[in-house]
């Protein structure tokens, strides 16, 4: 076997693979700026995305490089454990779709606060939603920074700080200027490359098996022992896995930077289409990554991943370079980068909406904002977020951040989904009770989070945790519903219950 | 574009008959008492795909759910080989994913046959119940 020179030198034809990425997005960029003057441009890109681009863009803003290389690399490593993430990551896009695309293309504007707001008083509503999303949005830009700065280190040589600041300058670059459309258009070439580059090395790793799975899985269980085609020791705890799975599931439908993604279509048509197309699209990259990961596993071996990056992150570009050299390497490696730039891109343009339309216009401004101002903030706001990004990817280096993917699902399906579905689908809910319901929820998740054995035990090494589940969401999303109904129901809002009809009609035919 | 968190929309109060401020007069003007109002009408659909949508979710968080609880507590079951190679958990993962597709299949089926010609149907109801209002 070809030893690997990952991590060993700045790799030329990496860098002029990323370089390339670079000079394309921003030329996209340019092109965009032009076209990004109001408000509605810079954050919904006119709604003139269509739904097969927005489905493009959808995954491009979803598969995070978190999954690429560390699902193959946890299949790699431990075999059928690491697919509980792969399927696990796909099953929150079909609730997206029931439950959330339609009604929120119909009744909001810019963020999901906008629909949550709809009949309730705005200012409460939109200050805990603006909680719930930033929290949510901080810890996802934490693991993606942290993730992108170790991730050029090792594949490019670049040092960490440097990785860092090239990602939130150019992050910045794209949403400073062209606002939504040039994040869309970042997104759409990322999720090309990315299922591209995964499907070329799923081939090449078929083409070893002649073209049968059962073969590869077969050389896997021969080579590694028959354990690797079965539950593992991962999932030792089961309400670990059901609380993670809960996470992953509703979070997906809480995620701010996912949710404003339906106000770039036309209407709620497209909505339905493309989200669609992205679970089609995501989930055949979720069952390309069975193939990587066993991939890796058979033909570069798990010591030899674990040797250059013990998480066994570095599986699918070793498994790159070894069946298709060091071109193809600079590749993947180049494909991985872009993944994080468009997922960081899409975190801070929803921060930038939040701070901006959802803080600044609706309640600093009481709902009306001078002309052009909401603009200026949000490109304010961009700037400031690009700065907090690079600040925390340095402030969390070499901290296993890990579970702050994790912990950004909990919030979001916690803090942001039970507050949508309860304003949407019950007509009693008033403003105390979605306030506190998304309060209450970011609040709890936080707090068990820190009592977890993921910080107190993995992060602190204390030899016990308070609170025995990795992930609250178990406990965290039933308490926000269930708060969210108490209170409605102690501190009714009869103004808002009255304007349900109204509202009931818009969700279903939009404002016409 | 409608604005965001404005007055209500009009047609949407006719359960209760009283006029939301800034209703144009003539908007009840062509109720009749023998059909349903468009109020109702948007009731039963809103009630029609939130049963839809309801079920769906549901279906999904089994066969998710399903799948995880057999990881967490039967996985010798899983273990079992279906063909060399090829064990039960694997053939179960990657239906976890064929089934979130159907799914979704299921419902953009559902709602471009079903759904889509229903809402056209209520957009006429309230264009003519609205006659004279604009």
């Amino acid at each position: 076997m070809q030893t690997p020179t990952i991590g060993a030198s700045p790799d030329s034809v990496a860098i002029a693979f990323f370089a390339g990425f670079i000079t394309l997005t921003l030329s996209i960029t340019y092109w965009a700026a032009r076209r990004t003057r109001t408000s509605e441009h810079f954050f919904t890109a006119g709604s003139s995305v269509t739904a097969g681009q927005n489905g493009f863009a959808l995954a491009g803003d979803y598969m995070s490089a978190a999954s690429f290389l560390g699902i193959a690399g946890l299949v790699s490593t431990s075999g059928f454990d690491g697919l509980i993430y792969s399927t696990g990551w796909l099953v929150g896009w079909p609730v997206v779709l029931f439950l959330i695309a339609e009604p929120l293309r119909n009744l909001g504007r810019y963020t999901f606060a906008d629909v949550v707001a709809a009949r309730l008083d705005p200012v409460p509503v939109r200050i805990a939603a603006a909680c719930g999303t930033l929290t949510t949005i901080a810890f996802y830009l934490i693991a993606q920074m942290v993730g992108a700065g170790g991730l050029v280190k090792l594949l490019f040589g670049i040092p960490y700080e440097t990785a860092v600041i090239i990602v939130g300058i150019a992050m910045m670059a794209y949403v400073l200027f062209g606002g939504m459309l040039a994040t869309t258009w970042v997104q759409i070439v990322k999720a090309v490359l990315l299922l591209g580059g995964a499907a070329a090395l799923a081939l090449m790793v078929l083409a070893q098996f002649g073209f049968d799975p059962r073969a590869l899985f077969a050389a896997a269980a021969a080579k590694q022992g028959a354990a690797v085609l079965a539950p593992g020791k991962l999932v030792a705890n089961p309400y670990d896995a059901i609380s993670l799975g809960l996470a992953l599931m509703f979070g997906t439908a809480g995620l701010p930077h996912i949710l404003m993604r339906f106000y770039t279509v036309p209407d709620a048509r497209a909505a339905r289409r493309s989200v669609f197309i992205a679970t089609g699209l995501i989930g055949l990259f979720y069952l390309m990554t069975f193939i990587l990961g066993f991939g890796a596993m058979v033909l570069v071996g798990p010591s030899a991943i674990k040797a250059v990056d013990a998480g066994g992150n570095m599986a699918a570009p070793m498994l790159a370079q070894l069946l298709g050299g060091r071109a193809f390497l600079g590749f993947i490696a180049a494909v991985a980068f872009a993944t994080i730039l468009a997922v960081v891109a899409g975190l801070a343009l929803s921060g930038a909406a939040t701070i901006s339309h959802d803080l600044w216009s609706s309640v600093i401004r009481k709902g009306h904002p001078k002309p052009g101002e909401e603009l200026r903030v949000a490109r304010i706001a961009t700037i400031l977020l690009a700065g907090i990004a690079i600040a925390l990817g340095v402030l969390f280096k070499g901290q296993n951040v890990a579970f702050m993917v994790g912990l950004a699902f909990a919030i979001a399906a916690s803090a942001n989904f039970p507050a949508l579905v309860l304003s949407v689908f019950w007509r009693r809910t008033s403003t105390a009770g979605a306030a506190t319901s998304m309060a209450v929820g970011a609040l709890s998740t936080l707090v068990l989070i820190t009592l977890s054995p993921a910080v107190q035990v993995d992060l602190l090494h204390h030899p016990t945790a308070i609170f025995p589940l990795k992930n609250p969401a178990l406990v965290t999303i039933p308490l926000s519903f269930l708060v969210g109904i108490i209170v409605s129901l102690l501190v009714p809002d009869a103004a808002a219950e009255a304007r349900y009809d109204a509202i009931e009609a818009r969700l279903l035919l939009g404002a016409e | 574009m409608a604005q965001d968190t404005g007055p209500p929309v009009c047609p949407g109060n006719l359960t209760t008959r009283t006029l939301a401020p800034g209703c144009p007069a003539g908007t009840f003007a062509t109720m009749t008492p023998s059909t349903p109002s468009a109020a109702q009408a948007t009731r039963a659909l809103a009630a029609r795909r939130w049963r839809i949508a309801a079920a769906l979710t549901a279906c999904m968080v089994f066969v998710y759910f399903g799948f995880i609880a057999l990881v967490a507590y039967d996985a010798p079951l899983l273990a079992t080989l279906v063909q060399d190679g090829l064990s039960l958990g694997i053939v179960l993962g990657a239906l976890v994913i064929v089934a979130a597709w159907v799914l979704t299949f299921v419902y953009v089926r559902w709602a471009n046959t079903v759904y889509d010609p229903a809402l056209q149907a209520l957009r006429d109801h309230h264009r003519a119940e609205s006659t004279g209002g604009r």
